[in-house]
């Protein structure tokens, strides 16, 4: 159906191309001179049919799911639906989607099946009318550009006009993806801050997302204080970068100064192949081969380490993180002019002095820019810490300990969950607000650093 | 003169006294650094050999092979599919363990063969019911104990209760094994077999579906919507404040964290615009958002390195901007922009969080039809299949891993082949 509409677009904007070229050939062998060649005509016609008729067709498919909502509920809105909260509208309409579907689960009332036939009439109706709608609507427009077709129609101007339009849309695409995520994190945690207080949230010390299933339950009140949350974030990143700084920093000083061409051909790919391997892969062979092994060198060290221990996802995610590192490192000591160097060395400083005390301070603002993105990168890290990390929130920093992570949370708390009216559920998008505000000054902070650096020695 | 040659030739003795630590400096320092990329490169012989010789098991499958009579008494045409089609199979089993009286004893030897036996049974019977009255050969997957037996990862010398099968139920199968009923083909299963809660009978159709569709959609948004902002950016926009913040934008972009894009998912596309959950559309679009920065800064890249002298012998022939940049600019940058947008798509397959975040994690058994439907997607089969408490559904993991690495290993060789190709030095 979709694939059908689709094709019609591509249909009504091939004839009016078509149309359009035919007619200007025809103008050109009276012997009239075109002011734009015949292909601008037609690309004009498929213009400006094609994109009013795209843009009718995606706000048809994005809207017509609430709009047919809207109708159900308003038509039963007195009996059935009058006083009803949010969340209850939209469990008794996902019961009449199923029965409009034809999935029946025990008897449903006589009501929701009389609505989930006034449904089925109302999708029917949208499904029959779109097509012909588009094509009424592309109809007036390909006899427009048809009529525009003369001899002196600068075609080829108003066509570059669209074009130049249509590629603007594109580079702010980018800018409103932003928006979205900022318009959708805040919205929805502006609604959970009007359940929990915002200074419990960021003061306290106590994260127990559970929501009273009865509301009589008193036990399970729930603590949402994300201290030990983000305790947790810190201490895994702080375990990866850890590991990774090190080996990165001294895999790429090496590669940079001292590796024969030929070690330099194999390293850097089998490093660009760590990075390519998705974090889900990570996060099994964490489960698989790392905990374990950290088990059973605690047992033998008679050490107490958890089955989920912050080491096995941190170590994990420093694994990760290598490729990250020395690629950064790579870059800035590239970017040190040569002059630095052979100045170095032409005042008798051997190979390694020239890299610890010239080329690595040149080079470390640049570095420190790389260091800090991988920081951001690995609070964001989801998938590593969800399948190894655990999911109680503890206020530990041992790192034997098991912890809890932001990212974890958030996919746990959204899993298998749709509707957002309970603190649980937009519990998640305040931690997703924190963490996007706190990766987002990191990146800008680290960027502006790589930046600067890259500026100074240009 | 005295003093000065003294002082040289002490200067030269501080040198030389002091090169022996400074060359040990040296030496350190390499060491070091080879044995930082030695680390490296051993978590990724472990990694790789670790997911491997776990999960190259996965892609043999025991079956057993039984000789069923399909009795007109038990199935009958007129009812079908209805039928008792499991005591068929305990019926064909009869003659081969004769001396297994109580129903018990019966359905444990039952067991052996998977739980989807009687279902591969029902579906040929229902498919061609000329079958009844006749014994047809039946080969189907062993349960996952009986398989992970069979593979030699259930050791028989463990103490018999602390093992998942008894001596009992491994001396049943043992003769099924001797009487020749038992082989190991290679498991086409796992590529076409859709999900099920069965280990031996879990495949990745559905997931392999998902993520085609996904990254259909993907590819659909992120590649004109990345070139048409790429050329914008690099040939038209006017050095303002403006481009300036679009900049900005897209380079924090290529950086927010992956989850952030799933909670834009969930909150923009299905709770505003009411899209379906769990469909490969909607995690196309959101794959589509996080892939962009990533074709736009390859385009611009492929864009800017087409030499000027290009563009000034077109412009002097009189074309005017844009039919230089659609002309010449863009099909001389296509190589390049063609290999960016394939290591973005690689990296979309990989995506796990956001698809996880929309719904793509649910128990589907049946391949998507279209982007609309229901589906999981190759990463999120591994994290339910890794979820899984079966013991069979280990090696299934890392053999699905396997598989995803395959079609990441097959994106990135078309990238670096397209680059071999027609990159141009100019």
């Amino acid at each position: 159906m979709v694939t059908a509409t689709f094709a019609l677009l591509l249909v009504l904007t091939a004839i009016s191309y078509a149309i359009n070229v035919r007619a200007a050939y025809a103008i050109r062998r009276t012997g009239q001179r075109l002011h734009s060649i015949a292909g601008y005509h037609g690309l004009y016609g498929a213009l400006v049919v094609g994109i009013p008729v795209l843009i009718l067709l995606l706000f048809w498919l994005v809207v017509q799911g609430s709009v047919i909502d809207y109708l159900v509920v308003t038509k039963f809105a007195d009996e059935h639906f009058g006083g009803l909260g949010e969340g209850e509208k939209q469990l008794i309409l996902a019961e009449i989607r199923s029965v409009a579907n034809g999935r029946l689960f025990g008897e449903p009332a006589e009501w929701v099946v009389e609505a989930a036939q006034y449904l089925n009439r109302l999708v029917d109706l949208s499904k029959n009318a779109l097509i012909p709608v588009l094509v009424l609507v592309a109809l007036p427009l390909m006899v427009l550009t048809r009529r525009q077709v003369q001899a002196d129609f600068r075609s080829r101007p108003r066509a570059e006009r669209i074009v130049l339009a249509l590629m603007v849309m594109c580079a702010v695409v980018a800018v409103f993806t932003t928006i979205g995520i900022v318009a959708a994190l805040l919205f929805e945690s502006i609604r959970f801050f009007s359940l929990v207080p915002i200074d419990e949230f960021l003061l306290g010390l106590n994260w127990e997302p559970q929501i009273p299933m009865r509301e009589d339950q008193v036990a399970a009140e729930g603590a949402f204080g994300w201290i030990p949350v983000i305790v947790g974030t810190l201490l895994v990143m702080t375990i990866a970068v850890t590991m990774a700084v090190p080996i990165g920093l001294l895999s790429a000083i090496y590669l940079n100064e001292f590796a024969s061409p030929w070690l330099r051909g194999i390293a850097k790919p089998i490093l660009e192949i760590l990075a390519g391997v998705p974090t889900v892969v990570y996060g099994f062979f964490a489960i698989l081969v790392i905990a374990p092994a950290l088990r059973a060198l605690g047992e033998t060290l008679q050490l107490n380490i958890a089955p989920n221990t912050a080491l096995a996802a941190g170590g994990v995610m420093g694994i990760m993180l290598i490729p990250f590192i020395s690629s950064f490192t790579d870059d800035a000591l590239n970017a040190v002019p040569e002059d630095l160097r052979n100045g170095a060395l032409a005042l008798g400083a051997t190979r390694t002095e020239t890299m610890l005390q010239v080329l690595f301070p040149a080079a470390l603002p640049g570095i420190s820019g790389g260091i800090l993105l991988a920081v951001s990168r690995a609070i964001g890290e989801t998938m590593i810490v969800v399948m190894a990390a655990g999911l109680i929130a503890k206020l530990t920093f041992n790192p034997l300990d098991s912890v809890t992570t932001v990212t974890v949370q958030i996919v746990t708390l959204l899993i298998g969950d749709t509707s957002f009216d309970n603190p649980k559920t937009l519990a998640a998008f305040a931690l997703g607000l924190m963490l996007f505000l706190v990766t987002l000054v990191i990146n800008v902070y680290a960027l502006r650093i790589v930046r600067q650096y890259r500026e100074v020695y240009e | 003169m005295d003093t000065k040659t003294a002082h040289q030739e002490s200067t030269a003795t501080t040198v030389a006294l002091s090169l022996p630590r400074r060359r040990r400096r040296q030496f350190g320092l390499k060491a070091l650094g080879l044995g930082a990329i030695l680390v490296a490169f051993l978590m990724l012989v472990i990694l790789i050999g670790s997911i491997f010789m776990s999960g190259y098991r996965a892609f043999v499958q025991t079956h057993v092979e039984l000789p069923v009579y399909i009795n007109p008494q038990t199935i009958d045409v007129a009812k079908l599919p209805r039928g008792n089609f499991r005591s068929l199979l305990t019926d064909s089993l009869q003659p081969i363990f004769p001396e297994l009286e109580s129903r018990q004893e019966k359905s444990e030897a039952l067991r052996i063969l998977s739980n989807g036996a009687q279902f591969m049974l029902r579906d040929r019977v229902v498919a061609d019911p000329s079958l009844i009255g006749q014994t047809i050969q039946l080969i189907v997957p062993v349960s996952d104990p009986y398989d992970q037996l069979n593979k030699e990862l259930i050791n028989r010398t463990t103490p018999e209760e602390r093992r998942r099968l008894n001596d009992r139920q491994i001396q049943l199968f043992d003769r099924l094994k001797d009487a020749g009923m038992i082989s190991t083909p290679l498991n086409t299963g796992i590529i076409f077999n859709p999900d099920s809660r069965f280990p031996e009978l879990a495949g990745l159709k559905g997931a392999i579906i998902g993520s085609f569709w996904a990254l259909l959609v993907c590819f659909l948004i992120s590649f004109p919507v990345g070139i048409g902002a790429a050329i914008y950016l690099e040939e038209f926009a006017p050095r303002n404040r403006i481009s300036d913040f679009i900049e900005v934008n897209i380079n924090n972009l290529a950086a927010v964290p992956s989850v952030v894009f799933g909670l834009l998912a969930v909150a923009v596309f299905i709770g505003w615009f009411g899209l379906p959950r769990s469909a490969p559309f909607v995690g196309g679009m959101t794959l589509a958002l996080m892939t962009m920065p990533t074709v736009i800064i390859a385009a611009r890249a492929a864009l800017k390195s087409v030499p000027s002298s290009i563009r000034e012998a077109a412009l002097g022939c009189g074309a005017s901007k844009q039919q230089v940049v659609f002309g010449h600019v863009l099909p001389l940058a296509m190589p390049g922009i063609l290999t960016g947008t394939i290591i973005g798509l690689a990296q979309a397959l990989g995506e796990t969080a956001p698809l996880l975040l929309i719904g793509m994690n649910a128990f589907i058994t049946s391949a998507p039809t279209g982007p609309f439907d229901s589906s999981t997607a190759l990463p999120t089969q591994i994290f339910i299949w890794a979820d899984s408490p079966e013991r069979g559904f280990v090696s299934r993991t890392s053999a699905a891993i396997l598989v995803l690495l395959g079609f990441l290993i097959a994106m990135n060789s078309l990238a670096i082949f397209l680059r071999s190709q027609f990159e141009r030095k100019w």
